[in-house]
């Protein structure tokens, strides 16, 4: 076990450096720099920038130097945790990051566990109970919430909200707080600006998550020791719970691991209508402007999260299927 | 009946069962009577799909969601003042929930799917018997461990918390029929419980089964397409065709003086180690019919070589009395 998991860490150190070289080449694909991007802006607002002036910046920032020794200047540099500056903001790349980070994975984590809670449950209801009114129910509103666009959604939610109940909506904290430093006000001011991203983000996983549970549960129903358990004489609730619900969490927990790029990818939009402090939005201009140091910090770091993410997903895995965590003692 | 028997534990009378589908209705069980004494061994008998295993899970209320009980009783401990129709009691109840795995244990055919992988065998087993049994869960692992030394499980004490994948199939078994014996329960059913294992581990598992069933005194209902295994182990005999019973005779008889044309069928397809070499081991024509396309009269009639033109085709012969040896045949109803 203790070899599985060194394997699975060693891979994972692998898999992040793979992933930073990729990020590098990926960035630096499209013709042009950040300088050019730069000059080509100024340009547009009437402004002119010389030869020199433009030499000048991309020997400040590299950009002369061959891919490599730029991706090895970087890379050096990330190591001891200095992810460079951002030409776009003028200010270093952490400090442009900064708490988004920590946002992003708020709302992205509560809508994560908004969509298992309420998945799951329905999930299980909609198996058990196949065919039945409440599960055709479910389908048709998983149906619903998987054809409608987050955004959609978002936009509104934040009529209703602003029209009938008379919320601030859009953005993650309200005006007072939102240059504010941290502290405990602030954090429920947070808490209470989370729900309505999150429910967004869910709905669509939920939608999606509630077909997954049912197709396997329907599955595992069908399963000959589910037999064996309703012979012993348990009640129903318990046999279902404790047997084939087990069986059918499985890809659950192995699906962990891809979630969280999903949901940051998939609330760039949202992100924007709701005017969230998140990466996603970030992420988008910096791409736009050609700023790699920016995006790709931003890209590594969620490359990183989903190796993360997929580590979580192994040890979970271990924990609740005994196959894997017995392998080569059976 | 000729040998003196054991108290009378359950009796099944006229039991039908139908099933759901998209395409209408299906009959599965069709008037199925049986009966089970303490100390005995009933054999079901049939080919696939003739309603065995439909029986076994009727009487524990265990059908698919499909499956309705359309008709007849099932009566545990009948003529007693404790009598009780398992048909009417809802299936989920609790006084249901008792019977399963309390008085009727369950012993099923794949001892490869029919645990869960996700639980070691203790836990499985201790679940059972703390169903049934007011124990702490200490009290049920020593009781869980003993059960698994009974059923002839080396190392029980380590074996107790060992998962089901790591165990043969032949010990698997084993297990199952620990689990199924967890509370005691005075009757029980084997669904092919050695269809699965290869034939030295099937005879041993079938020993212990019979010397389990002796020294416990228990009603064994043993369902199995294989006559050698009835030959083996039972003391009377039911042969089933598309859910009905067809032959009910002692065990000795049956291989004696067959009275039904398929029980006679059935036996002729054994193979025989007097045969000659090259000879061709005798099958039964035709296959069995879907049951939703039954066929008239006598549902064996297209594949019976003693069918009698005009009658077998024509008319249904009468079903075979509860608890005495006899068979669903004109032929039988001519000569009686």
């Amino acid at each position: 076990m203790l070899i599985y998991l060194a394997r699975r860490l060693v891979l994972a150190a692998i898999t992040c450096i793979a992933i930073s070289i990729l990020t590098f080449i990926i960035i630096r694909l499209p013709p042009g720099d950040f300088v050019d991007a730069y000059i080509a802006n100024l340009a547009s607002n009437g402004s002119v920038v010389s030869a020199d002036q433009a030499q000048a910046m991309r020997r400040e920032y590299g950009l002369d130097q061959p891919v490599i020794i730029q991706y090895g200047m970087w890379m050096s540099r990330v190591v001891v945790g200095d992810f460079g500056v951002s030409m776009m903001w003028r200010r270093p790349v952490t400090e442009v990051i900064g708490d988004r980070l920590w946002l992003t994975m708020a709302v992205s984590f509560s809508a994560l566990f908004l969509t298992w809670t309420i998945a799951l449950p329905i999930g299980i209801y909609s198996a058990v109970r196949q065919y039945s009114l409440g599960d055709y129910a479910a389908t048709l509103l998983g149906f619903i919430g998987l054809a409608i666009p987050n955004f959609l959604l978002a936009l509104i939610l934040m009529y209703l909200g602003f029209r009938y109940l008379g919320l601030s909506v859009g953005g993650l904290f309200s005006p007072e707080f939102s240059q504010a430093p941290w502290s405990m006000a602030k954090a429920w001011d947070l808490a209470k600006h989370v729900p309505l991203p999150a429910c967004v983000l869910a709905l669509a996983g939920t939608a999606h998550q509630i077909r997954i549970m049912r197709a396997n549960l329907l599955d595992e129903l069908r399963r000959p020791y589910v037999v064996t358990a309703r012979a012993k004489g348990i009640s129903e609730l318990h046999t279902v719970l404790k047997y084939p619900v087990r069986a059918a969490l499985n890809p659950f927990a192995s699906s962990i691991a891809y979630l969280f790029p999903y949901l940051v990818s998939g609330s760039i939009i949202v992100s924007l209508v709701l005017g969230l402090p998140t990466v996603g939005p970030l992420l988008l201009q910096a791409l736009v402007a050609q700023d790699m140091f920016l995006a790709g910090t931003i890209v590594l770091l969620l490359g990183i999260m989903t190796v993360i993410g997929t580590l979580v997903s192994d040890l979970l895995l271990m924990w609740i299927e005994p196959r894997i965590r017995l392998q080569g003692r059976a | 009946m000729v040998e003196s028997m054991g108290r009378h534990v359950l009796s099944v009378r006229d039991l039908a069962v139908e099933f759901g589908g998209d395409r209408g209705t299906l009959r599965a069980l069709d008037g199925v009577s049986l009966d089970l004494h303490a100390g005995r061994v009933l054999g079901v008998v049939g080919e696939s799909g003739c309603g065995k295993s439909v029986t076994a899970r009727a009487i524990l209320g265990i059908l698919d969601r499909a499956g309705k009980v359309t008709g007849g009783q099932v009566l545990l401990d009948p003529g007693t003042s404790s009598q009780q129709d398992l048909v009417a009691l809802d299936p989920n109840s609790q006084t249901m929930r008792g019977v399963r795995g309390g008085r009727i244990g369950l012993i099923f055919q794949e001892p490869m799917t029919a645990l869960s992988v996700h639980y070691t065998v203790g836990n499985q087993i201790v679940e059972a018997i703390r169903a049934h049994r007011e124990l702490s869960k200490a009290d049920a692992r020593n009781r869980a461990i003993e059960l698994l030394g009974e059923v002839g499980i080396p190392r029980p004490e380590s074996r107790v918390d060992a998962y089901p994948f790591q165990l043969s199939g032949g010990l698997r078994q084993r297990v199952g029929i620990a689990m199924a014996l967890a509370a005691d329960p005075q009757i029980l059913i084997a669904d092919e419980p050695t269809t699965a294992l290869d034939v030295t581990t099937q005879a041993q598992v079938l020993a212990l089964l019979r010397r389990l069933q002796r020294d416990k005194g228990i009603a064994l209902m043993l369902i199995t397409h294989d006559m050698g295994v009835i030959a083996q182990m039972a003391d009377d005999v039911a042969v089933m065709y598309l859910g009905r019973i067809a032959e009910f005779s002692p065990v000795r008889d049956l291989f004696a003086r067959p009275r039904h044309p398929y029980t006679r069928a059935l036996l002729r397809s054994v193979p025989s180690i007097r045969a000659e070499p090259r000879d061709r081991l005798a099958t039964i024509g035709g296959t069995v019919p879907h049951p939703g396309a039954r066929p008239s009269g006598c549902a064996f009639h297209p594949r019976c070589p003693e069918v009698i033109a005009g009658r077998c085709d024509q008319s249904a012969p009468r079903p075979v009395p509860p608890l005495e040896a006899g068979a669903a045949c004109f032929l039988n109803e001519g000569a009686a």
